[in-house]
């Protein structure tokens, strides 16, 4: 009798100690969507439904939003999502769009008109121009999310592959594909 | 016995005898030279010569534009004839840019470099000096010379001159050592004065005692008062930079750090002997020796080779291909790595083509499972434990391998040596580098954009509030000259007030 006591007691000695450091010790919502944030692609695309990774990070972070909303990022990135919080990993959710490979905006630049448009509209400042100017990509900060495209009047913005990443020791291998 | 100077290692079949003996012998010149425009980092160095020009032997043709884009020269004079995708002497049988030179046969040199008076010589003239001579390490990984006596280098009291050529079957420092031996010693002094270093030593290898000889002979001729010849024990892989410091002085080259941290600095035999024709006689690197060797060619020999001689061009001059030739491989053994065209150009890295006869060396079998024995443990002089990267590169967990130190892998070779399963290891390693620098570049890549999202974001903000300030003052604005309108409203009608008050208050009196 003495030790269901005992334990009982104990239990809830336990249950009382954890109930308040779950809510002392909490990883608050912007600690968590710091790293959340740090898993995202960066592209600052706008598919997930929320402008910018940061803010879709934060969705995350406050549950609003689930893990496999980015198309940027693909499977990798839903699998590094899944393992930080602790989930299953899932499929991408194809209402958001389909994984592509990684692109770089290109400006046809016979057919620029220099309206500036595409300007204000790219979420990295990588497209350099002034109106009545002819605009051209800075293709390094360029994260290929297409939000120039719908902009511009005369459709002279063409998404190109992207450069392959270079490494600064050994140059890039094409040919050596990863085991 | 000694004990062993560094961790694991091996004892290798030396196979030197194959081209040992014999005098270095200049190359003749071929009747194209390949030029490739690639550089150590992975840039295409900027040619500076159009097609159809005539350039002569020193001329600067590519690069040159920073200390790590060493400029390229012409070896011979001939006629630039065109710039094409070539074969180059890197592993994965990758393809670059490359300038090809039909050589006239004058061999007509260009003015050479101003002889530079040693005695006068500062650090950073001979800088200057071995950055536009285009002297990069002739060891093998071509690191530019200039490059290695930066400003934020700290204080080097010792220099090393690596004549320590573990790797089997190459030659080609012996050979330099035993004819040039001179030229080594000078440069070594020149050099080791210029840094202000305490001593330089001279390491060779104790089974090259013709090579020892004729550098003790020649330190006996002169008074080089900081040199000193040390004789360093056979064991691969002794001469490599972090190994043969730990030989010479028992100090450890720390993780990720280089040996100027611990005041050292190494240079190659062949690096020191350019350095010092690059200042006293001006000459800019367009010649190194290679070593052709292996059963798989007639006459095995060491060449003088004029920088973008073709390697079929090489072997032509040592007596051809045998029957039994199987694979061609440049460089050794241990660390070289098979080409598939012999149409690749000798370049500054190239120390040596291996053409290998059938069973001259290990076959390539299917690997079999590891059995995790730990031999690759033993061995592996940077004390990594190979089985375990293994493992964690197949299942393709990155971060956990860099934890591990893969980049501490000096890509000896060890390892596959020993392996009773025959994994190639080295070659996994190599592999599981690229894909590691891959995805930094990708994570660099998102944090810039990061940043710059992060920067436009607060500019948009500070616009915004600027907007709201400017408007909030103009409204403010507005409600002061509103006031004033008022009060000079008040001011008129009190005025007219005076003037001609109202009847009502004139007629009273």
């Amino acid at each position: 009798m003495s030790a269901v006591i005992l334990l009982s007691l104990l239990f809830a000695a336990l249950g009382l100690l954890l109930q308040w450091s779950s809510k002392r010790l909490k990883v608050t919502g912007n600690a968590l969507a710091e790293r959340i944030d740090a898993l995202l692609p960066q592209t600052q695309c706008g598919q997930c439904g929320y402008p910018g990774c940061r803010p879709y990070a934060e969705a995350i972070a406050r549950e609003e939003a689930d893990i496999n909303q980015c198309p940027p990022g693909g499977a990798a990135c839903v699998a590094a999502l899944a393992e930080l919080l602790g989930r299953e990993p899932k499929p991408l959710d194809p209402a958001y769009g389909a994984s592509k490979p990684p692109a770089v905006a290109w400006i046809d630049e016979p057919r620029c008109i220099g309206c500036a448009l595409c300007l204000p509209a790219c979420p990295v400042d990588a497209i350099l121009g002034a109106p009545k100017y002819l605009h051209t990509v800075i293709e390094s900060a360029c994260t290929g999310c297409e939000l120039c495209l719908p902009v511009c009047p005369v459709d002279c913005i063409e998404m190109a592959p992207a450069p392959e990443l270079k490494s600064r020791l050994t140059g890039s291998h094409p040919d050596r594909k990863a085991a | 016995m000694n004990p062993p100077p560094f961790h694991g290692g091996l004892y290798l079949e030396r196979h030197k005898s194959l081209t040992g003996g014999q005098p270095i012998q200049a190359s003749s010149l071929p009747s194209l030279l390949v030029m490739p425009l690639r550089q150590r980092d992975g840039r295409d160095a900027l040619p500076c010569v159009s097609l159809g020009d005539r350039v002569l032997r020193g001329q600067r043709i590519a690069g040159g534009a920073d200390y790590l884009d060493p400029p390229l020269h012409a070896s011979t004079s001939g006629r630039v004839l065109e710039l094409k995708e070539w074969p180059l002497p890197l592993q994965g049988g990758l393809r670059g840019p490359c300038l090809l030179i039909e050589p006239d046969g004058e061999d007509a040199c260009a003015d050479p470099l101003s002889p530079l008076d040693p005695a006068t010589l500062t650090l950073e003239s001979l800088r200057t000096r071995l950055h536009e001579a285009g002297i990069v390490g002739l060891g093998g990984a071509s690191f530019p010379a200039s490059a290695k006596l930066g400003e934020d280098r700290p204080v080097i009291d010792t220099l090393i001159v690596n004549g320590a050529e573990c790797e089997p079957y190459i030659t080609c420092d012996d050979a330099l050592l035993r004819e040039r031996s001179l030229e080594v010693l000078r440069g070594a002094e020149l050099l080791r004065q210029v840094l202000g270093a305490r001593q330089a030593l001279i390491a060779i290898e104790s089974d090259m005692p013709r090579a020892l000889h004729a550098a003790r002979a020649a330190l006996a001729t002169g008074d080089y008062p900081g040199l000193h010849i040390v004789p360093v024990p056979v064991r691969y892989p002794v001469g490599g930079e972090r190994q043969l410091v730990q030989t010479l002085t028992g100090r450890e080259v720390p993780s990720r750090l280089w040996p100027a941290a611990l005041g050292i600095l190494c240079q190659n035999v062949a690096t020191i002997a350019a350095l010092y024709r690059a200042v006293i006689q001006g000459q800019v690197l367009d010649t190194r020796i290679v070593t052709v060797t292996g059963h798989g060619v007639r006459a095995p020999r060491n060449l003088e080779v004029r920088l973008g001689t073709p390697v079929y061009h090489l072997i032509a001059q040592c007596g051809g291909y045998t029957e039994a030739i199987e694979r061609l491989i440049v460089g050794g053994p241990m660390m070289g790595y098979p080409v598939g065209d012999d149409g690749i150009p000798v370049t500054k890295t190239v120390n040596a083509v291996l053409a290998a006869s059938r069973g001259e060396l290990p076959a390539a079998g299917d690997p079999l499972p590891c059995i995790r024995c730990g031999d690759c443990a033993e061995v592996c002089p940077a004390r990594l434990l190979p089985q375990q990267l293994h493992w964690q590169i197949q299942a393709r967990q990155w971060p956990r391998a860099l934890d591990q130190h893969l980049f501490d892998c000096i890509e000896c070779g060890c390892c596959d040596a020993v392996c009773p399963s025959r994994i190639p290891l080295t070659a996994a390693f190599q592999e599981a580098k690229q894909v590691a620098r891959m995805l930094q570049a990708e994570r660099d890549k998102a944090e810039h954009a990061r940043r710059r999202f992060e920067a436009r974001q607060a500019r948009l903000q500070r616009e915004q509030q600027d907007r709201e300030a400017a408007a909030r003052q103009r409204k403010a604005g507005l409600g002061q000259g509103a006031a004033k309108i008022q009060d000079t409203l008040k001011k008129v009608q009190r005025k007219r007030l005076a003037q001609n008050p109202p009847p009502d208050a004139s007629g009273r009196p």
